[in-house]
């Protein structure tokens, strides 16, 4: 499987809104690829989301995803490849234990009872949440809510893993903790992954990052190409990296740092350099 | 109005078996025009004292007194109005508690509670929409047509409406964009600067606490185990690290710096502190 996600000329209007929500959207994820999606809070970055899983039906324009075009007859099967998780942790738990949660999508499925047990313990263990198999989800932190929540698309073993801002209610703690494992269960289970994110490390992280303005893809790049936008960043829904901010602080003082996007590591060796050549 | 609390404490549901310490033993004076930060790992126990700052919770022991009012464990629920009217309350997520028609209504409806007349709580609401930053023909809609930082900005006039001389605010910024979230910091940096509004932040974002604040309470497990100006609690890294609390992002990177080799006299705390810093050390300034 070459592609995890291809979309040609997607378009998509909410009833009764003036303009698409989404408008000539193409673009193709490579399979076991990390993308960032980027854009502020209207851009249509949730609106894409949905119409990946097809809870909105497109326009006009195709979704294609793990090979299979998105149609009525293929949605469960779709379905059953992406899992989302969603930015509010505590509006998506419906089971009174963390393992009857995440055997929930597992009983829609009518897996058999023993692979069942299987699936979630193993999912709770990828997820290191095995030890609170038995907790109430309600009594949970922020991350552990949001581990449980992955659990619950683990055992579904999906290929594409999409999160929706799922780490925008976290802690500075919580949030690492998530992206942490969302790493690693990369890596285990060959997974792609789709995160829509406001959050720069986050997006710093990925293979690409796809910028979403008004409807429209108007840049995909690495992170690196896209960072270099400096303080225009912030009207494009991400914040500023810091060592573009400290980079203008330093122009307003005279001093101009190498052109293009440093990371802090860089921006730390080129100012030791001056201050070596002194 | 200064809110003083004089060794308070706090247990969830005491005297039953679920007996579980809030605060311990808390000291602390917030002073009058001061712009407070609160931070502190989730569960230490900042919501908690936020709400003994408007008498929300009553302490188990101690005393809070809110500028002339005392709370004790003792003190009934009786003619707290007052208090509530000097201390606005913005909770995390506030524009879940918009119910009204308009927005207009929606801002009207605590002056109105408090006893102001209509005609001048819907003057009241002109005014404030235009204090968050919203336009005035916003007052006759929905608020459930906004946006969700429009919103936010709607229930926040609705407490700037009571003429609070306290704000207190929970998180405000959660789950807004990066855009959103400078206008909202910029615009309480406003009310401080400019209408004389004391500010309590509770916050996670440490850039944050370094660009706005002018003291920072550090709670853990209940306890204020460190309080001092930005500058004094920044000063110590590692002991943030063991509170599992970070560094604004300039003090991070300035620890970077001093590893290479570049001297501090003291944590920068901002990228124009840190720029002028370096300015003698790159060679910057006499180069032309």
């Amino acid at each position: 499987m070459a592609n995890a996600i291809d979309i040609s000329h997607l378009k998509y209007s909410y009833p009764e809104a003036t303009k698409p929500a989404l408008n000539d959207v193409s673009f193709v994820v490579p399979a076991g690829e990390w993308w960032a999606i980027i854009g502020h809070n209207g851009s249509g970055k949730s609106t894409l989301a949905k119409n990946i899983n097809g809870l909105l039906a497109p326009e006009s324009g195709s979704v294609t995803v793990a090979g299979m075009p998105l149609t009525e007859q293929t949605v469960w099967d779709i379905r059953a490849k992406v899992g989302i998780v969603f930015q509010n942790p505590d509006n998506q738990f419906v089971g009174a234990t963390v393992a009857d949660d995440v055997a929930f999508g597992l009983e829609n499925r009518a897996v058999p009872r023993d692979e069942m047990l299987t699936r979630v313990h193993d999912a709770l263990v990828a997820v290191n949440m095995q030890d609170f198999a038995t907790r109430e989800p309600a009594r949970l932190s922020g991350g552990q809510k949001q581990r449980v929540a992955i659990a619950g698309i683990v055992a579904q073993r999906p290929d594409i893993i999409i999160l929706d801002e799922a780490t925008s209610m976290l802690d500075p703690a919580g949030r690492l903790e998530i992206i942490d494992l969302i790493k690693q269960l990369r890596q285990q289970q060959s997974l792609t992954v789709l995160s829509i994110t406001h959050d720069i490390d986050e997006a710093a992280g990925a293979d690409h990052v796809l910028l979403l303005d008004d409807g429209q893809v108007k840049e995909i790049g690495t992170p690196a190409e896209i960072f270099q936008h400096g303080e225009a960043l912030l009207q494009l829904g991400l914040d500023v990296p810091y060592p573009e901010k400290l980079k203008n602080a330093l122009a307003k003082r005279g001093v101009h740092m190498p052109a293009g996007y440093l990371d802090e590591e860089g921006l730390a060796k080129a100012l030791w350099t001056l201050h070596s050549t002194m | 109005m200064d809110i003083t609390f004089d060794h308070v404490s706090f247990t969830y549901q005491a005297g039953t078996p679920f007996a579980g310490d809030g605060l311990k033993d808390i000291s602390t004076t917030i002073k009058g025009g001061d712009y407070t930060a609160i931070i502190g790992h989730t569960g230490s126990g900042k919501s908690t004292l936020l709400q003994h700052l408007n008498a929300l919770l009553k302490p188990t022991s101690g005393t809070v007194t809110i500028g002339d009012r005392e709370i004790t464990p003792e003190t009934n629920n009786k003619n707290l109005k007052p208090l509530r009217q000097k201390v606005g309350m913005v909770f995390q997520f506030a524009e879940n508690q918009l119910f009204e028609q308009t927005v207009e209504r929606d801002i009207a409806f605590g002056p109105m509670n408090f006893g102001v007349p209509e005609k001048d709580a819907k003057a009241l609401a002109a005014q404030m929409v235009k204090l968050v930053g919203l336009p005035d023909d916003i007052l006759q809609q929905s608020p459930f047509d906004l946006s969700g930082g429009q919103m936010r900005r709607v229930a926040i006039a609705g407490v700037l409406a009571m003429q609070p001389e306290i704000l207190v605010l929970d998180e405000p910024t959660a789950g807004l964009d990066p855009a959103g979230r400078l206008e909202m910091m910029t615009m309480f940096k406003k009310l401080h600067d400019e209408q004389g509004l004391t500010i309590v932040l509770v916050t996670h974002q440490m850039d944050d606490v370094a660009d706005y604040a002018d003291r920072v309470l550090v709670m853990e497990h209940g306890a204020l185990v460190r309080q001092g100006t930005p500058r004094e609690i920044f000063a110590d890294p590692d002991w943030l690290r063991q509170k599992q609390l970070g560094l604004p992002k300039t003090t991070a990177f300035a620890e970077r710096l001093q590893k290479l080799g570049f001297t501090f006299d003291q944590m920068p705390l901002t990228a124009s502190e840190l720029a002028d810093d370096l300015m003698p050390q790159i060679g910057g300034g006499d180069r032309g």
